[in-house]
């Protein structure tokens, strides 16, 4: 991919896992009160691993990535926990600090190239730029490594593209050029907030591929936002699933989609259709509307939308915060019905209304 | 007005985007070949959607069905009546009846207008006093696409992507239109919000009569809305047909190689399954191979498929069912 190997002073001499978020609480001061968008995160992700984060839009996932990335430098938002890269803490670090980190280990693929892509340059500048902002080379050899990462991917003719404004790209080219311009320094951290939503999916293929690659040519670690289960299942080798700024279920990706244990979970997967299946008439969304992120139910969140919290005794979904505990296996899930009971529901009650 | 025909027939549509050459050669212009020839009609309260490549000239056929970009040829018929060449100015009506949902939650809304003034615009902008007044209709508006009526008075930014793409919505139903060409409508959506929009989207067109023409990348839900299916490739129709024939007896190579390429969300379905992937040069608008567009990746292509162009005709047994391949899968 790139000839440039990014050196860093402190080489990474750090054991365990190279992205460690713990505690992890964003909130913005708003005129309306707090939003709490991450409230209590906690996840990890090695090296050569990916993580997927799936949940419900506005449950924290980008702001969540943001924060890795130190992007949220408004005034109004608050940060605290801790999020370690390669053994080193970035709550609280200096900004020079986080933006070097920035090129040379982590690189985000934003939900939204637009705003990503200064308007008034061409393509091929902003690769250019982001290129040589961190690795010392000639303009003339970032502007062949600019088309050499169009072309990878699956830009056609990049050379005569490389030139074009953003406008003149399509959707799903902007998507393309952007993950163009993050892969170009070889990030050892790779997020992608939705990478492929705007892709059809050969091209989509195309780019998982391409993230697959980059991690066992460089043994990344990648997490990847996404609301497409489908993508996760196929690349994700562990999932959070988010739910009001907190984790409801966490897991390895055969032990969601195998025995998915939250009922939130439960309710996203009865809610897509299913490409795997006969079609339906109608799909089975989640009833009620998402929590307000200021003034976010007591208990368990989910609570207001739950079919099961009548099968909890006392008044516990309402009252008590579920933490996420191991129901087994390191399977973590936020919920106050028992393991077996859960397991019980989805045997008999959830998969064969799914089938 | 004849119910019988066709809402929007679209006949031999094209629009070339101007480009300027490298180097010497500056100033020939070359043309991107957007949409090179595409013709289709959409029946009265119908769901049709088109699929295909990114970059093979969708949102460009959506825009110029909206008359939000003028064709470079090629006719565009709303209830009969051609709009591709109608002036600026005359297509007050037009904006009216036809609503478009965009692709980018994020470009479309007005970041210094509150939620309540982009929802309500449409109101202003064609001066329409809905009963009980704009504020409340903007708020049932709000509700009916999943946000709370306390939004009412916030800004864009403080939304995710997806309440934002429920932001465009909104406005879109605003008008109560005839026709909503919705381009990558659900895929900002997580699957909860997606499955109520999409139950809203059906909703609507039962109860007022919607027609629909959508454009999405998400193949499951394509199946799940559409009547049928047309699917593009680089500038043209490759393949149209009703949806389940389109989704079990695919005939084009492209439309075969897209749908062995869905995600399926099932772990064990990761090993199992045989993907057609696609090799070989990605070809440019700019300068499109000749013959059969797709045959620079088809594994199928022959010596004809590199100088004649197949034409787009009915294929099999089901009646409407149009593919363009001189060598058509057969399942
Ligand atoms: N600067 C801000 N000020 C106030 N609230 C904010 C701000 N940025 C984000 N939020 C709120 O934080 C919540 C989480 O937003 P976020 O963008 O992380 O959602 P998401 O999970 O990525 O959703 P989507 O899937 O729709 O992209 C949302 O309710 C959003 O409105
Ligand atoms: N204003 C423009 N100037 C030059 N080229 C353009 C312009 N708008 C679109 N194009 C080009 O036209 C082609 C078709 O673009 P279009 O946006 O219609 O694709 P699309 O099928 O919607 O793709 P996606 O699925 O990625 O959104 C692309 O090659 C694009 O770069
Ligand atoms: S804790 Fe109660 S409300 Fe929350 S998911 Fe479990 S059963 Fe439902
Ligand atoms: S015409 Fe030939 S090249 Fe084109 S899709 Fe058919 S077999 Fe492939
Ligand atoms: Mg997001
Ligand atoms: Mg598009």
């Amino acid at each position: 991919m790139s000839l440039m190997t990014p050196t860093s002073p402190e080489a990474s001499r750090h054991t365990g896992p190279y992205l460690q978020v713990e505690d992890l609480r964003v909130h913005f001061e708003t005129d309306d009160g707090t939003v709490k968008s991450v409230d209590g995160l906690s996840f990890a992700v090695e090296k050569g691993k990916t993580l997927g984060i799936v949940g419900e839009s506005g449950s924290g996932k980008s702001v969540t990535s943001m924060a890795v990335m130190g992007l949220h430098t408004s005034k109004n938002a608050r940060i605290s926990g801790s999020i370690k890269v390669d053994g080193q803490e970035l709550v609280g670090a200096p900004i020079d600090v986080v933006r070097r980190l920035r090129g040379q280990k982590m690189a985000m693929i934003f939900q939204d190239p637009l705003s990503a892509m200064h308007p008034y340059y061409t393509v091929g500048n902003q690769i250019v730029e982001a290129y040589r902002i961190h690795n010392d080379v000639s303009k003339k050899a970032a502007r062949a490594h600019a088309i050499d990462m169009l072309d990878r991917v699956g830009i056609p003719s990049p050379r005569d593209r490389v030139d074009a404004y953003p406008h003149q790209f399509s959707g799903g080219m902007r998507q393309r050029a952007m993950i163009a311009m993050a892969l170009s320094c070889d990030p050892s951290l790779l997020i992608a907030d939705e990478p492929t939503t705007a892709l059809d999916v050969t091209v989509q293929a195309q780019i998982l591929d391409l993230i697959r690659d980059l991690q066992r040519e460089f043994h990344s670690a990648v997490v990847i936002i996404t609301h497409d289960l489908g993508v996760v299942a196929e690349l994700a080798d562990d999932i959070v699933v988010m739910y009001a700024g907190r984790k409801a279920e966490h897991g390895s990706a055969e032990q969601l989609f195998g025995e998915p244990q939250h009922p939130y979970a439960w309710g996203l997967l009865g809610s897509m259709p299913r490409f795997d299946r006969p079609p339906t008439e109608r799909l089975l969304p989640i009833k009620g509307t998402p929590p307000s992120l200021i003034n976010v139910p007591e208990g368990c969140a989910f609570n207001p939308r739950c079919e099961f919290s009548s099968r909890v005794p006392g008044e516990r979904c309402v009252t008590d915060r579920p933490e996420a505990l191991d129901a087994g296996g390191g399977h973590r899930v936020a919920c106050h019905l028992p393991t077996a009971q859960r397991r019980q529901i989805w045997a008999d009650e959830i998969a064969p209304r799914l089938a | 007005m004849n119910d019988a025909a066709p809402l929007l027939e679209v006949e031999d549509l094209v629009k070339h985007f101007p480009v300027k050459g490298r180097g010497l050669l500056q100033r020939a212009t070359q043309a991107v070949q957007a949409v090179d020839g595409v013709s289709f009609s959409v029946r009265r309260g119908e769901t049709f959607s088109i699929v295909g490549e990114s970059g093979c000239g969708k949102s460009t056929t959506a825009r110029l069905v909206t008359r939000l970009l003028a064709p470079t040829s090629g006719t565009v018929r709303l209830d009969g009546k051609d709009i591709s060449t109608l002036p600026e100015r005359q297509l007050r009506p037009l904006r009216r009846d036809v609503q478009m949902i965009f692709q980018d939650p994020y470009s479309s809304l007005n970041p210094r207008h509150t939620v309540g003034k982009i929802v309500g615009a449409p109101f202003r902008l064609q001066d329409v006093e809905p009963e009980g007044g704009r504020k409340r209709a903007v708020q049932e508006l709000l509700s009916l696409v999943g946000l709370s009526p306390e939004h009412y008075n916030r800004y864009p930014h403080e939304f995710s992507g997806g309440q934002r793409q429920r932001i465009g919505i909104a406005r879109t139903l605003a008008l109560k239109p005839k026709l909503i060409v919705a381009d990558e409508p659900v895929s900002a959506l997580d699957v909860s919000i997606q499955a109520q929009v999409v139950n809203l989207l059906e909703d609507l067109q039962d109860e007022l009569g919607l027609t629909y023409v959508m454009i999405a990348h998400d193949l499951s839900v394509v199946r799940h809305v559409s009547d049928r299916v047309a699917v593009m490739y680089l500038g043209k129709i490759v393949e149209v047909a009703d949806r389940d024939d389109l989704y079990e007896h695919p005939r084009h190579p492209y439309t075969a190689a897209m749908l062995s390429a869905v995600p399926v969300p099932d772990t064990r379905r990761r090993t199992e399954r045989e993907r057609i992937r696609l090799q070989g040069d990605v070809p440019s608008p700019i300068d499109p191979p000749p013959g059969c567009r797709f045959h620079t990746r088809c594994w199928k292509a022959t010596e004809v498929c590199r100088t004649e162009e197949p034409p787009l005709v009915q294929i099999g047994p089901a009646p409407g069912h149009l593919a363009a391949c001189h060598h058509p899968e057969e399942k």
